[in-house]
């Protein structure tokens, strides 16, 4: 009996799908409808995307980041000269030629003119030991050299250089009391530190009236699965009040707020598009259906079954979307993948700079959002023309 | 098969009532018709009197509000929907006034078409479509389109698609009304032929010219048959 079930669908498919082009105009609106649904959803969640990649990718697992207890943020943290030492000690810190690889370090935002409007905004000024470098493990220079101790020198990270104005070697920046020479510019391979400048600590010290105090120290573990000794060492040492995290772990805390906001106001915007979107489609199809009520009638006259009348609409409707969606989703790709921003990290509230990633998986998301879509706007669609009275249908055609 | 009667379609005490709004129209008042085995029945009335209700309650395209329809040893009216499309696939082939092609299937793949329906595989499809319009006179024309056809050819094609299958039963709603003399007398002379081959017709027609080549007439109106013997 359903020998030819695949056959028949086929069939009734084919010919659903072969007569869009003379329904030319509203399977486009439809399509053209999920395109836009999808390019802003991909674009958007791009965003949250890239912005947690560059907020992860700073961090290695083999480095460790400690704050005083109950401090979220390198902003509201303080250690004491001792206890940076203590921290340095404590078991699970890989030791370089000169000790223990522990850089304490001290954190301050100043403002700088953005290249783009030229108006101020906050970077993070950090200041860092000299073992920093070999602490962080992925530290490279692109032009220049380090800066060094005891002199007025910082260095730049990319992308604080592309995105503020007058961060070129040589050029000079005035902070506080004091004027920096900039000696050199690197990267950290698109991580957070990029969008960060760093200097000397014992110089950034003294121009901040800081004395002898740090907000942080950065540790190179002997070995990732060193952490739990590490973490212990500190939480358990009576004279510390202080708590270690992983370098991944703290990044994505820190990221978590604003990839999780921007991912909530990006579904939201796709979801009220995508009923638009959704109700094109509906449109578009129930159109469809009216205009092929007499091939559909005919078809059931000739004893064709409800099922293959129903994935035929159905087809012709997840055809549409797949076809708006992979347009979209294109679009997007090639708008926004690798487009450089910035933004505030409300944690420090300063400027983050990152690039949009549309992801594999962000790209197959947003198409099978469009594959939902086209299921929804064509299944009311597709039951109303398999439930249609065959007999007033041939008679109204 | 029951061999107390050679009746293909029993059609007893049927009624068929259509509501528009709170409007009730009575279309047809207890209607008793049958047609035997063989038969070539034309089917003559006025505009709206029903014809083609009937047509479609024979073939199973709507149900009776009352009374039964009984075509063959099966009540149609015991039939669900999904049995009775299977059922108007095995035994019903349809004509209709404006050929009901799809525009865009080429002649052969149109008369393909129901016997998807079927357990033939492809390549017994393309052999039995290709034996139906040769018998309708249309082998020449197998790959063309609808709309490259003219409207006899069209028709032809139609009813190639309505005997593919070979039904019990072929209903034609008005097959010439959309056709020049010459065409239609084309299209009656191959149903005429059908007939003299075993198949048994209704015909519903507004034209005596037409019904003049069925074996026998019934009219209807308010309702009701009226027969006329056979010419
Ligand atoms: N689905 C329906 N809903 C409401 N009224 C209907 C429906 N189908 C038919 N009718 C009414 O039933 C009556 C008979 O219609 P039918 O089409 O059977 O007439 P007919 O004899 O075939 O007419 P014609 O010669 O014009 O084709 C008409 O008054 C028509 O308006
Ligand atoms: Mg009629």
């Amino acid at each position: 009996m359903a020998s030819n079930w695949l056959s028949q669908l086929f069939t009734v498919a084919l010919f659903n799908l072969r007569s869009i082009p003379a329904r030319k105009g509203s399977a486009l609106t439809a399509a053209v409808g999920i395109a836009g649904v999808v390019a802003v959803l991909t674009g958007v969640l791009s965003i949250a995307e890239g912005f947690r990649k560059t907020m992860t990718s700073a961090g290695s697992p083999d480095v460790a980041i400690v704050l005083r207890a109950g401090a979220e943020n390198e902003m509201t943290s303080g250690l004491g000269r001792d206890e940076t030492r203590l921290i340095a000690d404590t078991p699970g810190v890989a030791r370089g030629a000169a000790g223990p690889l522990a850089s304490a370090e001290l954190f301050v935002i100043i403002s700088l003119p953005k290249r783009t409007t030229g108006t101020d905004a906050n970077v993070p000024l950090r200041g860092v030991e000299g073992t920093a470098f070999e602490v962080r493990g992925n530290i490279r220079m692109l032009e220049g050299r380090r800066f060094e101790s005891g002199k007025n020198e910082i260095i730049v990270g990319a992308g604080a250089r592309r995105e503020f104005a007058g961060l070129n070697i040589g050029q000079e920046i005035k902070v506080g009391r004091n004027v920096w020479t900039v000696v050199g510019v690197f990267t950290s391979g698109g991580g957070i530190s990029d969008s960060e400048i760093w200097t000397d600590a014992a110089v950034l010290q003294p121009a901040y009236n800081r004395g002898p105090t740090f907000q942080s120290v950065y540790v190179r573990l002997a070995s990732p699965e060193d952490f739990g000794i590490f973490k212990n060492g500190i939480s358990k040492n009576p004279e510390l009040k202080a708590t270690a995290r992983t370098l991944p772990d703290f990044y994505s805390s820190q990221s978590e707020m604003l990839s999780q906001f921007i991912t909530v106001f990006g579904v939201f915007i796709s979801v009220m598009m995508g009923l638009g979107a959704l109700f094109g489609a509906l449109n578009t199809m129930y159109s469809a259906v009216a205009s092929r009520t007499r091939e559909i009638a005919t078809l059931r006259a000739l004893g064709f079954p409800a099922a293959p009348v129903v994935v035929s609409v159905l087809a012709e409707s997840i055809v549409l979307s797949l076809a708006g969606g992979v347009v979209g989703a294109a679009a997007a790709y090639w708008a926004f993948n690798g487009y450089q921003t910035s933004t505030m990290n409300f944690q420090t509230f300063s400027q983050v700079s990152f690039n949009f990633a549309v992801t594999p998986l962000l790209l197959a998301a947003a198409i099978a959002m469009a594959a939902i879509l086209g299921l929804f706007g064509g299944l009311f669609p597709a039951l109303r023309a398999a439930r249609m009275p065959i007999a007033s249908a041939l008679r109204d055609s | 098969m029951s061999a107390e009667s050679s009746d293909l379609v029993r059609i007893e005490h049927v009624t068929k009532t259509f509501h528009r709004g709170s409007e009730e129209i009575h279309v047809l008042s207890g209607l008793d018709l049958t047609v035997a085995r063989g038969e070539f029945l034309a089917l003559m009335g006025p505009s709206g009197s029903g014809k083609s209700t009937l047509l479609n309650l024979i073939g199973g395209l709507d149900r009776a509000t009352s009374g039964s329809v009984i075509i063959e040893n099966d009540r149609l009216d015991e039939l669900d929907d999904r049995q009775l499309a299977a059922w108007r696939a095995r035994h019903v082939g349809f004509v209709f006034q404006f050929y009901n092609l799809m525009p865009v299937l080429t002649a052969q793949k149109n008369v393909e078409l129901p016997l998807l329906l079927t357990h033939l595989n492809r390549r017994e499809r393309r052999e039995h479509a290709e034996i139906a319009l040769n018998a309708v006179g249309l082998s020449h024309r197998l790959n063309h389109f609808p709309r490259t056809l003219s409207g006899g050819e069209q028709q032809r094609v139609g009813i190639a698609r309505a005997i593919v299958t070979d039904p019990t039963l072929l209903l034609c709603d008005e097959p010439t009304g959309d056709l020049d003399r010459k065409s239609g007398d084309e299209v009656l002379s191959l149903l005429q032929s059908l007939q003299e081959n075993g198949k048994t017709i209704i015909m519903v027609t507004h034209d005596p010219h037409a019904s003049a080549r069925a074996s026998r007439t019934v009219h209807l109106d308010k309702g009701q048959l009226s027969t006329t013997g056979p010419e």
